[in-house]
């Protein structure tokens, strides 16, 4: 046959009633060949019979790895299997006839019978208490968080000053870079989009109430919380899963000192009292932007800007805006911790802790703001 | 002397009775009864995977069982926190990885559980904390931060803290895993003159067969396959005893099935 002039092959003849395959040539990976490996394969089965000796015939074979192995292990296991063959391996090199009886083995667990669907309802059941127990852990976590701010306050608690000390500082200095350039550009470019309508109706100087009231209000306090979650929520998430995942939690449990007073109470605490200053700066940045693009692009004078904008923003406005970034602050530290400590025990799941806490924080944050902007409204503030 | 008095000492430290554990619906192992004597190492074994680590983190309160109950000092494990935190006071832990805090040096890490529970000034719990690590053989290596340790100085800085508070049942996840041959020798010796000095009583996770035969009064022996204990005794005398059950004997000598 042709087989035998090429890389690879195998023949298959009837001897002494029973089947022999005669393998030969280079049966390896460099030289494997997707199509030929089907065809022999179709004729090896084909040549199966029920009940029949198969006989392995390897003298030809000048080359051999677990790809071949991969491909008589298939057909071995077709043919004990559905057609009850039984197959004579005397042929084999002592060193495939160890790895191929290896492989049959019967594995030290038994192989688990295919996952066991749940019916429908059984899911939706399942999910509906997963629910309830998430938000059962949660006010779990609010109020054990209550609990020790009372104990806190009392000066009861597992406390670190330094730790605390280093919240402040990633929570606060650290992160005046960023929430300047973003705040900036963000009142420019409010700044911007108003004038340009603003000077179709030569109402130029009403640029400066457009940046003093959104950016004082609202803006400066939502920007200010989506970059914290983004860069402080997120970290708190990252660092408390990957202790939990280093067992680091277990081990304060265990000496009965509470993860949420040694661990959450200093980064919430300290995110509570930086994100009003964040927002007061970032209100004066952005301040700046708008005046800058007010005094650039339009006519507006530096003076007449400033009056006008003194005129425009009460210290109401101002008070709203922070009042809204402590409770931003809140959400954002809790949304961390809170992911961080229900973080399972394996690098993947610091992965979504930290991505959950993200999203819970932005989303919650938006929420919020909505909620308050109907609740100023009707108060009349 | 330690015999005589754990032959008196009849109340066991630790009990557990018909103790079933899952994940879920997953069975871990079920029925499992065993004691623990005062001054005694009691060493769980079993291969990867049979519930080893699962056992201690039931022990220490960490994980409620399905079913059966555990005692300490013939007391059941108490469910509210405060009775919870008073028990683990006497307990110290050594993590399979040191589960040292990454956030502080080595020498907090120590002093933390003596700042925590005991009205030391700061003088004092400077020079326990010193001495703990001299214990260990990290004298002189307080200043630095775990990140900065070597697997093994990881274990017996986690083992300084695990011994801040004096506990009287020390429990050890794995305490040789990942270690060299001297330096998970030199653990157990560790173990076993901790056992000595402080007569704690001790509770070792491990698989390592050398670790077992050195530091072992009696071992538990879980297997995987039939999911509760299937063995118990002194290791040496379990290894040679004809009517220990055939997967015990085949582990404590290393023998894979041919």
């Amino acid at each position: 046959m042709s087989d035998r002039t090429q890389q690879f092959g195998v023949e298959v003849r009837e001897e002494e009633g029973r089947v022999v395959w005669s393998f030969s040539g280079e049966w390896t990976l460099p030289r494997a060949d997707n199509r030929r490996r089907a065809e022999y394969r179709k004729r090896l089965v084909q040549s199966l019979r029920e009940g029949g000796e198969v006989c392995l015939e390897m003298k030809e074979v000048r080359g051999w790895d677990t790809s071949f192995l991969g491909f008589l292990a298939a057909l071995w296991k077709t043919g004990v299997n559905e057609y009850s063959c039984t197959f004579v391996d005397e042929d084999m090199p002592a060193g495939m006839r160890k790895l191929m009886s290896l492989a049959r083995a019967v594995p030290e667990v038994p192989a688990e019978e295919g996952v066991q669907r749940d019916s429908f309802l059984r899911q939706v059941g399942l999910g509906t208490m997963r629910v309830f127990q998430g938000i059962r852990c949660y006010h779990d976590f609010i109020g054990t968080l209550f609990l020790d701010l009372g104990r806190l306050l009392l000066g009861r608690a597992s406390w670190r000053g330094k730790d605390f000390w280093l919240a402040l500082q990633q929570a606060g200095p650290q992160a005046v870079p960023i929430v300047t350039l973003l705040a900036f550009l963000t009142g420019l470019i409010i700044a911007f989009i108003g004038a340009i309508q603003l000077q179709k109706l030569a109402a130029d100087i009403f640029v400066a109430d457009l940046v003093g009231l959104s950016m004082t209000r609202e803006l400066a306090a939502v920007m200010t919380g989506v970059i914290m979650a983004g860069r402080t929520g997120a970290a708190y998430a990252a660092q408390i899963g990957s202790m939990r995942v280093n067992e680091e939690v277990d081990a304060l449990q265990s000496l009965g000192i509470s993860p949420i007073q040694f661990l959450v109470l200093p980064k919430v605490i300290a995110l509570v009292l930086m994100m009003p200053l964040l927002t007061a700066f970032a209100n004066v940045v952005s301040i700046l932007g708008g005046l800058l693009v007010a005094v650039g692009v339009t006519d507006v004078t530096m003076a007449q800007f400033h009056v006008q904008i003194v005129g425009a923003v009460s210290s109401v406005d101002v008070l709203v805006g922070l009042f809204k970034s402590m409770v931003f602050g809140v959400i954002i530290a809790l949304s961390g911790c809170y992911r961080g400590l229900r973080c399972g025990k394996d690098a993947a799941s610091v992965g979504r802790a930290t991505t959950s806490a993200v999203v819970t924080a932005i989303t919650w944050i938006v929420v919020c703001d909505a909620l308050f902007a109907v609740v100023f409204h009707i108060l009349g503030i | 002397m330690r015999d005589e008095e754990r032959k008196h000492s009849k109340e066991p430290v630790i009990e557990a009775r018909q103790l079933t554990m899952a994940y879920g619906q997953r069975l871990v192992q079920r029925d499992l009864s065993f004691k623990v004597h005062k001054g005694e190492v009691k060493v769980i074994m079993g291969g990867s995977g049979c519930g080893k680590s699962t056992l201690l983190q039931h022990l220490i309160g960490m994980m409620a069982p399905v079913s059966g109950e555990i005692f300490f000092f013939g007391k059941p494990i108490p469910s509210d926190e405060v009775s919870l935190k008073n028990l683990r006071k006497r307990f110290g832990i050594l993590y399979q990885s040191g589960a040292l805090w990454s956030s502080l040096t080595l020498a907090e890490n120590v002093a933390l559980p003596l700042e925590e529970y005991t009205e030391f000034k700061k003088g004092e719990i400077a020079e326990l904390v010193d001495f703990k690590l001299s214990l260990v053989g990290l004298s002189g290596l307080g200043h630095r931060y775990p990140s900065e340790l070597s697997g093994g100085m990881k274990k017996r800085a986690g083992l300084a803290r695990a011994m801040a508070l004096d506990p009287e049942v020390l429990f050890f996840d794995e305490p040789s895993a990942g270690l060299d041959p001297l330096s998970s020798r030199r653990l157990d010796d560790l173990i076993l003159s901790l056992r000595e000095a402080l007569q704690a009583t001790i509770v070792v996770v491990t698989h390592e067969l050398d670790s077992i035969f050195a530091i072992a009064d009696s071992a538990l022996f879980l297997d995987t396959g039939k999911k509760t204990a299937t063995a118990e005794g002194d290791p040496r005398k379990l290894r040679d005893d004809a009517n220990a059950p055939l997967a015990v004997r085949k582990f404590l000598r290393r023998e894979a099935d041919s």
